[in-house]
């Protein structure tokens, strides 16, 4: 087919062999359709801001004749180009293409997806009731019937279901601003398509949003048609399924205003916890293992953020992980931290040589763990059953009762951070802990002083009973 | 300036450091705390982030982004990784630029949220179709979750390629203290090439079609150069190497386990170093043959071997012993696992 247009390259250079001619069969809608765009975008003056989104299909080579910008990318996903398109350029104009499969199949919810998000781009949809490029297979537009590659006893609306109508599906979302379904079967029906084509460009030089145009579009090679038969298949038969009308015009309306987002810098935004840079090395500082162990909810994750965090404020190499996937049953929670004055191998820990255990599952299950030289501390009230390994010195704490006398009985937590420090376990100054203690609470501040006392009761109490 | 800091945000901070323009993406476990801090950080930035309606889509959203000369990112798992592969070769074919983080779980099927590196192959082979490679780092600390998505980026714009940050669940979830970089990554006008809807521009075509064969050819080749041109930027990790009898050899989560090991075997007097690499595509492959000369070699993986058969592809002569120690399923191997395995190999020697 022969088609010189305005908006078109004078000459197809990216075109193999003639360069005057599309690679359309005689009688196919797509050089139509792309004619319409193309003097649609040139009468527009649009050509320097469009970029122009091909579909995989008999259009996969729309970049052979559109004089614009030109992006090609996998199958179906041209409506998801187009919206990340959008979303990085939105000033400019982007144009997606697609056919009915590319839409109707394998790309139909990324399409409906921008169609309900409203993403900013003119979305033309060619419906030509087949697989055009694959060899005439059968697409969700084919009609009720209708003999194809893939539907040789004709399409069985039992097993394969009806045409899709995808006007009439995008007709049910709120942010499409234009819809409307146009034929390019004779010269009366392509100045009704050239409209549609032309108002759903228009739309994007405004801002104005998602428009959508389906073009009824005649295949005659798959139809097995001449030129004139397969435009009458399309105006008698496909009609018949899928009626040309304007769904919605939408175009004169207010658009929903967006949730507004204060500008904020990135200093801001990632915010520092500590000055200084990198950690160095700190030989005088052991390396220490530590396992906070209790039931969700205890508080035992926090308890090993707190102690991380004054290591870290100081300089030190810590690790903190959580207990995690297939470790985390039967609601037990737990967290490995590792206090190092060097670069940490392994943030998971086989053998804690400090363990904190709040509840009877963990420690049972980690007191066995324990290297001789090393202390379990465990809240009192949970009976212990196991023997503890040889060398393993084990501190029953009053954790909960100390919480519950200060006024905070969830900060049994905190009761065991008080009884860490005073019994030298942290290698840290008690003050580090307790600034640490005080930052954990920044988004919670009327929660410190309670926990601040049972900070205090507890490292009394260790003092006390177990030094 | 430091902050104490999970590994999934620390991506995001690196990413915000690199310049990145846009996040797309889909929730999953253990990926979902870089969607959680992008969907915080960007906007106010005027960054873009964008839920996407899966993967599939997010992926084909960057390309959007990328055509337009913009840097995007995505961070997914395993299944999330697997339909986006499709995307990564186009990505290549197309040559843009955009960053993928896989934070691995288990599988094969959904598996369960415990940390893997089962996405090895998919990664580091390039699991999509055609002739194509991915950039692929594997940090194996909080600082390197950011450091090496600046990396990424940087890498990613350079050789207008995929790159992909192949973390784990452990690094994932695990917090340490960060380092915060300086200053946002510069970066080289993409005008000769992106498409951004402006008369620059309106020449330049994004594709990925070559009809002839000769000239498909002929990209392919120009694309295996360019790879091979990478190689330049591989990236590894010797420790206690120089005098070692035995190498442990691991990336990820798994060398933090290696090395504790290694620092074990050393205080009990036996002889071992690791050899980490830090970049799996280009592989470090000079740096490994330097590590492994003379040495017996233990290889360490949360998969079925999918490493070791590379440190085997790159081991020049592969003359002495070789072992491979794993776990699979969300079980991370202990490092008294890894001693057992190295003290045999040790004893069985002498
Ligand atoms: C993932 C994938 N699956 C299948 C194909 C093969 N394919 C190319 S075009 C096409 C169908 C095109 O039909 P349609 O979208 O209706 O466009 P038409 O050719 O009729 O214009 C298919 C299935 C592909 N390129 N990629």
């Amino acid at each position: 087919m022969i088609v010189r247009s305005q908006g078109f390259y004078p000459e197809f250079e990216r075109k193999a062999g003639r360069k005057r001619t599309t690679h359309y069969c005689a009688g196919c809608g797509h050089g139509i359709i792309q004619k319409l765009i193309a003097e649609a975008m040139a009468d527009l003056g649009i050509q320097d801001d469009t970029v122009f989104v091909s579909p995989v299909g008999c259009a996969a080579f729309c970049y052979y004749y559109l004089d614009c910008g030109n992006v090609a990318g996998p199958h179906g996903r041209a409506a998801a180009v187009a919206s990340g398109l959008v979303r990085v350029i939105p000033d400019k104009i982007v144009v997606a293409y697609q056919g009915d499969g590319d839409l109707g199949a394998i790309g139909f919810n990324n399409a409906f997806q921008a169609a309900n998000r409203g993403d900013g781009f003119a979305h033309f949809f060619v419906n030509n009731a087949l697989y055009g490029m694959t060899g005439g297979q059968m697409a969700p537009t084919t009609l009720a019937g209708q003999k194809t590659t893939t539907s040789p006893y004709g399409r069985d609306v039992v097993s394969t279901g009806e045409p899709l109508k995808v006007c009439e599906v995008f007709d049910q979302l709120e942010r499409p601003v234009y819809i409307e379904r146009v034929s390019v079967a004779d010269s009366k029906r392509i100045m009704k398509a050239r409209k549609a084509i032309r108002k759903a460009l228009e739309i994007q030089k405004e801002g104005k949003g998602y428009a959508f145009v389906e073009i009824l579009s005649p295949c005659p090679t798959n139809m097995k048609a001449d030129a004139m038969g397969a435009a009458a298949f399309v105006s008698e038969e496909m009609e018949r399924a899928f009626p040309l009308r304007l769904f919605r015009d939408r175009s004169g309306e207010e658009p929903p205003r967006p949730i507004e987002v204060e500008a904020r810098s990135i200093d801001d935004i990632v915010s520092a916890d500590y000055e200084g840079d990198a950690i160095d090395d700190l030989p005088d500082v052991r390396e220490r293992r530590y396992k906070f162990s209790g039931f969700g909810g205890q508080g035992i994750l926090s308890l090993g953020l707190v102690i991380a965090d004054a290591a870290s404020e100081m300089g030190r190499h810590v690790s903190w992980f959580p207990s995690y996937g297939p470790e985390q049953r039967g609601g037990s929670a737990s967290c490995s931290v590792v206090v190092s004055g060097r670069e940490i191998g392994s943030p998971a820990i086989d053998h804690p040589d400090v363990l904190v255990a709040m509840n009877q599952p963990s420690l049972e299950r980690f007191l066995p763990t324990v290297p001789p030289g090393g202390v379990a501390i465990y809240e009192e009230s949970v009976p212990l059953e196991a023997t503890a390994p040889e060398g393993v010195t084990v501190h029953p704490f009053p954790a909960s009762r100390i919480a519950a006398e200060n006024g905070a009985p969830k900060a049994a937590n905190t009761a065991l951070l008080g009884c860490l420090v005073e019994l030298g376990l942290l290698d840290m100054p008690g003050e580090e802990l307790r600034r640490a203690l005080v930052r954990s609470f920044a988004a919670k501040p009327k929660l410190v002083e309670g926990n601040l006392a049972v900070f205090e009761a507890a490292r009394g109490h260790a003092r006390r009973e177990l030094l | 300036m430091r902050k104490f800091a999970k590994g999934n945000e620390a991506v995001t901070i690196g990413a915000i450091y690199a310049g990145c323009d846009a996040y797309f993406g889909y929730p999953i476990t253990p990926a979902s705390e870089i969607a959680h801090t992008a969907a915080e950080y960007f906007p106010p930035l005027g960054k873009e982030f964008l839920q996407a309606e899966c993967e599939t889509a997010a992926i084909n959203m960057m390309y959007g982004a990328a055509s337009a000369g913009k840097l995007s990112m995505t961070a997914s798992s395993g299944p999330g990784i697997s339909l986006m592969q499709e995307g990564m070769s186009y990505l290549a074919g197309a040559q843009l630029p955009a960053v993928v983080v896989d934070v691995m779980r288990t599988g094969p099927g959904l598996g369960n949220i415990g940390p893997e590196q089962g996405d090895y192959n998919m990664a580091v082979k390039g699991g999509g179709h055609g002739n194509y490679r991915s950039i692929v780092l594997a940090p194996n600390s909080v600082q390197e979750m950011c450091d090496l998505t600046v990396r990424c980026f940087e890498l990613a714009l350079r050789y207008r390629n995929p790159a992909l940050l192949l973390a784990d669940a452990v690094l994932g979830q695990m917090m340490e203290s960060l380092t915060i970089p300086q200053g946002v990554m510069e970066r080289e006008d993409p005008s000769d090439w992106c498409v951004r809807g402006d008369p620059d521009t309106r020449e330049n075509l994004i594709c990925s079609i070559y009809l002839e064969p000769d000239l498909q050819e002929r990209h392919n080749w120009m694309l295996q150069d360019k790879y091979e041109s990478m190689q330049k930027e591989a990236m590894s990790e010797s420790y206690r190497c120089e005098d070692a009898e035995l190498l442990l050899t691991a990336y990820g989560s798994c060398a933090r386990i290696c090395r504790s090991a290694v620092d074990a075997l050393r205080d009990e007097g036996l002889r071992a170093g690791l050899f980490r690499p830090i970049s799996l595509y280009p592989f470090p492959r000079e740096e490994l043959n330097r590590a492994a000369a003379g040495k017996e070699v233990l290889v360490v993986e949360l998969s079925n071997g999918q490493y070791r058969d590379d440190v085997r592809l790159h081991l020049d002569a592969c003359d002495k012993r070789l072992e491979l120690a794993n776990r699979m399923g969300g079980n991370m191997i202990s490092v008294d696992e890894v001693l057992g395995r190295a003290r045999a190999m040790l004893e069985g020697s002498s």
